[in-house]
This record gives structure tokens, sequence and C-alpha cells, in this order.
């Protein structure tokens, strides 16, 4: 379960560069290229072939969403390719960009305010390295505040457990924060996927999906 | 002295038996004459110039002076201002402006772009050529063949032998009474003369006065340069604001968050108690503190705007919005930079507006472009009464940055409600990609 990542990050303070740098390689993963800017981003992705990309959304040199961009472009030729994306700003747009990249599966995009809540954020980098789709709380809040029109359906207990779903928690995960059984978290996410109109299939698959829905609606 | 007792213009005096008694035939001639001789410096030293500067060219310093020529129009305009006061007390306003900053080179810059530069040249040319040759004509007719005539006695004695003169060489007379016969014709086409002279004097007074001061266009001219002084205003202040963010984004912010990052790592270090519940609570307002930043941050400049245009930053906004927004707004491109940051904080402060005061269930935010303009409409079936006059309303300050854009802001709230707020700015797709 604890398996070590190789880490390519990219992120233009330098400050920060060092310090998750450190905070990586204390939970046992390496960071085999830090990098301050896009190009080498993807110039040092080709090289490494890292298991996970951990990357700044503004970066040098036009200081706007670079960082997404080269993501999105990283993701285009190598779908399975795991990136987490932190970015300074709760964007529905980042969001979007980023799962529409491959089957939204192995992306995460994260607050850089997360990176301060040390195991969570250990947590989420583990379940996008291994396909898993991490938003951002403060997306999700935001979405199922206004996104009423196909979630309207989902009572309020729905929609906390797929808040929770969408910050990449497990079935069991979810069950200690809301203090449930799991059986009962599972019939929950069955009730969901039923209302959002998603057929049975490959379970992770739909969970994505559901996540999704929210974004894209 | 002479303007405060006796009529104050010409044609005012003219009516008058008392005219060719009065000053105005006087100052008529007087301004006709310096006319005549300020025009002919004027032709001499433009031809001068012109010929001495084309020459010069080919060797490249004529262009200078070529260029220099073309501001010949200045001086021969500030001097034809200067003599209108011989022909009455009307003002006759400079139209140039200050140039913005001291220096020839700025002063070169402002010139050259002001339409009065080319006016007034255009004038020194039709003066070089046409009005001075007149004017001189117009004293030659009214005040040298009179004078001449009235002079027929006097000549015909002195140059004639008291027998025969040719007055003004065209008929001869060769007795005395024909002579105090032309004489008495030239007092009396002296008297009609100062007439006609006065007449004639005002007329090219007026002429130059129409040509050479700021008429509709001056005040237009006036109008614009504050119109372009406050777009420089609104860019300016909107590169400030760029810049505080960019500021905060890069230095504060980042350094808070590796803040947060280090006290969660002591705090996953700290064996349990007194310590490690501080770690916690610092590490707590350290979150908090990044919070407030972002949303500062955020209400500065949202990086969005300038990252996917309008509509996503709209929507954004309808997003964060406490009540429910719903959103029909189609922009398929990008709108240049100063109407997307007007147009997105007029639709921040209305929902801002309608979660204080409006007390609405729901508001609606739609918009397009069509036509050349950006449309913006935001409703809330609030109680209405709203206004963009009075305090508390910051709809004003950016009522006043959408008219900066050539836009209206228009707020229709009647008491009771509901509330419709409609933002129109006349602007083009760009082409920003990056």
């Amino acid at each position: 379960m604890d398996r070590s990542l190789r880490v390519v990050l990219a992120e233009d303070s330098v400050l920060l560069r060092e310090g998750l740098t450190g905070l990586l390689g204390r939970f046992g993963h390496e960071v085999v290229a830090a990098v301050g800017d896009a190009e080498a981003l993807v110039a040092a992705v080709a090289e490494h072939g890292p298991d996970i990309v951990v990357t700044d959304v503004r970066m040098p040199p036009g200081f706007q969403d670079e960082g997404l961009h080269a993501a999105v472009r990283l993701r285009e030729s190598r779908p399975t390719l795991p990136v987490l994306v932190l970015s300074q700003y709760v964007q529905r747009a980042y969001a979007a960009d980023l799962l529409d990249s491959g089957d939204g599966s192995g992306v995460g995009y994260l607050l850089k305010d997360r990176v301060g809540q040390i195991e969570e954020f250990i947590d989420a980098l583990r379940e996008v390295a291994d396909g898993g789709t991490v938003v951002d709380p403060e997306v999700v809040r935001q979405l199922l505040r206004r996104r009423r029109d196909p979630l309207e359906r989902l009572t309020a207990r729905e929609r906390e457990v797929l808040a929770l779903v969408a910050q990449g928690r497990s079935n069991g995960a979810v069950a200690r924060e809301l203090v449930v059984s799991e059986a009962a978290v599972g019939k929950h996410i069955g009730n969901i996927l039923a209302k959002l109109d998603l057929p049975p299939a490959d379970e992770t698959h739909r969970r994505v999906l559901a996540v999704l829905t929210f974004l894209r609606s | 002295m002479s303007r405060t007792r006796g009529p104050r213009t010409v044609w005012r005096a003219l009516p008058s038996p008392r005219f060719p008694l009065t000053c105005w035939p006087w100052r008529s001639v007087g301004y006709l004459i310096s006319g005549a001789l300020a025009g002919a410096v004027v032709l001499v030293v433009t031809v001068t110039g012109a010929v001495v500067g084309g020459a010069l060219s080919v060797v490249l310093i004529g262009l200078p002076l070529l260029a220099l020529l073309a501001l010949t129009g200045i001086p021969v305009a500030a001097l034809e201002r200067r003599r209108l006061g011989l022909m009455g007390p009307v003002p006759a306003p400079d139209p140039h402006r200050r140039p913005a900053e001291p220096g020839l080179r700025s002063w070169a810059a402002c010139r050259f772009r002001e339409r009065a530069t080319w006016w007034e040249l255009g004038y020194a040319l039709l003066f070089a050529v046409v009005l001075w040759p007149l004017d001189a004509l117009a004293v030659t007719v009214c005040t040298a063949v009179p004078l001449a005539m009235l002079s027929t006695p006097v000549l015909m004695e002195v140059y004639g032998d008291g027998s025969e003169f040719r007055v003004v060489k065209l008929w001869t007379v060769t007795t005395w009474p024909e002579a105090f016969a032309a004489a008495a014709c030239g007092l009396v086409l002296l008297l009609l003369g100062s007439y006609a002279l006065g007449a004639l004097a005002g007329a090219r007074a007026e002429l130059t006065r129409l040509l050479l001061t700021p008429g509709p266009a001056g005040p237009d001219e006036r109008v614009m340069e504050l119109a372009r002084s406050r777009v420089r205003l609104v860019d300016a202040f909107e590169a400030e604001r760029r810049r505080i963010e960019r500021d905060l984004h890069d230095g504060a912010q980042q350094r808070i968050v590796a803040l947060t990052m280090m006290l969660g790592l002591a705090r996953l270090d700290a064996p349990p108690g007194p310590l490690a519940d501080q770690l916690t609570r610092a590490h707590e307002e350290a979150g908090k503190a990044l919070a407030e930043l972002r949303e500062l941050i955020h209400g500065i400049h949202p990086q969005v705007l300038a990252d996917y245009g309008l509509q996503a930053a709209v929507a954004d906004a309808a997003e964060r919005s406490v009540i429910p927004v719903g959103l029909d707004v189609e922009l398929p491109g990008r709108l240049p930079e100063a109407v997307e940051a007007a147009a997105y904080f007029v639709v921040c402060e209305a929902l801002a507006n309608v979660a204080r005061h409006s007390g609405a269930s729901r508001a609606e935010v739609r918009g397009g472009h069509r036509g050349g303009r950006l449309f913006l409409e935001i409703h809330d079936d609030g109680r209405g009464g709203a206004s963009t006059s009075g305090g508390g309303s910051g709809l004003t300050g950016l009522a006043d940055r959408v008219s900066v854009l050539d836009g209206r802001l228009a707020l229709f709230s009647p008491a009771g409600g509901p509330t419709r707020l409609r933002v129109e700015i006349p602007c083009e797709w760009t082409d920003r990609s990056a």
C-alpha cells in the first residue's frame, strides 16, 4: 500500500519547491525532478517517466495557466499519466479542463492550501497515482451549492457522500468520515449512480463519471 | 480708450454717418496693411524654406527643415489672432493643448498630432498666396486711389507744370477747375472708401476668426483629450491592480503556503501535549489567513478572467453568489481586457448588491455579443428601489468605468421590484490565445 512514488514536481516558487520536495521525501516518495516552468516539466516527464506529476497552475513565462496547459498536454500524449495540479484558486474551469483530459481518472485538482493538510495531501497524491480522481473540497462545495440541475434529486446525505467521493475517498474512508457503516455508503452510492442515470458498469469508472457530472452539467 | 467710448466692432460703427471720423477707418487700414506686410513675409519665408528644405532633403538635413515648415502655421496663426485685436475685442482663444510633459520632443509630438496645427498650416498657405494680395489690393483701391485724386491740384502744380496731369494715369485734366473737381471726387471717394475699407477689413477679420478659432472642433478636441486621459487613468489603475495581485500571489501567498506546510509537518512530529495543541491552533490560523488572502487576491483581479475570459469568470462569480443565480451567457471568444474587467466587476457588484440589499430569492445573468456590443443583464426578483446615485453603491464607480469605454450602464429598479441592471459596451472580439 505504501509504495514509494517517483514524482516530477513543477513549481516556480523555490520556497515551495524545496518544501514540497522535503515533504514528499519524508513520506518516502522520491522527487526525481523539480523544475520551475512548464517546458522543463514536459522535458522532465519525457526523461524520467515518473509515477505522478505534481504541478502548479501559474508558472513562467506568462504567469497564467501554463502549468495546467502542460498537464493537459502531457495527458493527451499519455492518458494514463497521473497528474495532480495545485492551484492558488478554486476554479471549476481549471478542474474541468483537467478532468476532460483522458477519461478523468488519475487526475487531481487541489488548492495549494491543502498542502498544509499534510496527511490529506499525501493521501490525495496516492489516490491520484492509483488512478483515482481528486477534486478540491472547495470546488466540490461550490458545485454542490450551485449545480442544482442533475443533483436536485439527491438527498442531502447523498450529496455529502458524493462530495467525499469526489475528494477521492474510498467507501471505507467515507464511512469513517460520516460515521456510518461501509454498507450504508455503498447503498448511498448506488442510489446516487441510479439518480444520475449512470447504469451499472465498472464500479470505479462510474464513480468518476458521477464526479464529472458536477463539473459538466 | 476708443474701444470703451465708441462702438465695439466695426459692424456697429459702419451704419453711423460719423463713421469716417471714428477710429475704425484707421484701424481697418492698419489691419489690412499689417496683413499685407505679414503675408508677404510669410510667402517669402515659406517659399524659401520649401526650396531650401526640398533641395537639402537629398542629404537628409532638409527633412527636419520641411517638418519644421509644417509648423509654420503656428506662429502665423498666433500673429493673426493678435492682429484680430485691431478689429474688435472678441477674444480669439488659442486652440492648442499644453503638451503632457515639458521638453521639445513632447511639444512637437503634441503639435503634430493636433488638428489645429494642420488647420493653421492651411491658413498660413492661404494667407501667403491669396489673402495678403487681397489686403494690399483693398488698401490700394480704397485709399491710394482717392488720395491720389484728392491731391490732383498739388500734383498738377508739381509734376504737370500747372497745365496738365493724368489722374491715376487714367484720364487727363488740363484746367484747374477740372483738377479741383477731381480732388472733390477724390474726397468723396475717400469717404466712401473708408466705409468700404471698414467692411472689407471687418469681413477679412471674420474670415480669420472663423478659420483660426476653435469652432465646434475645439471643444471636441478637448473632450477627446479628457476622455483619453480618463482611459489612461483606468488603464493605470488596472495595471496597478494586476501588480498588487501578482505581488501578493508570488510573495505573501507562497510564503504562507510554505508556512502551513511547515506547521503541518511540525504537528506530525510533535508529541501529544500543549505544544501539539498550540501547533494545531497556529496551523489553523495560518490556514484561515491563506483562505482570506486567496479571497482578497481573487477580488483584486481574478485569474480566471485573464485565463478563460468573461464567460468563465461570470460563471465563477455566479457560483460564488450566496443566492441561486441562473446563467445564460454566450461569449465564445475573448474581448479587450479593459472591457472584460469592467463587465466582470459590474456583474460581481450587481450580484453582491442583490445578495445584500434586494431580498431576492433568485437572480439571473444574461449576456452576449451582438452588433458590435457586449451586453450583460442582471435581473433579480427582489424588492427594487436600487439606485446608482447616493452613497453605498459601488455601481456609480463602475458606471464611470463603463462610460470610459463608451459603454452604458442602466438600472431599472422601481420600488417593489424587480430590479434589472443592464450594461452595454461597444467592442470587438480580440485574438488573445496566450
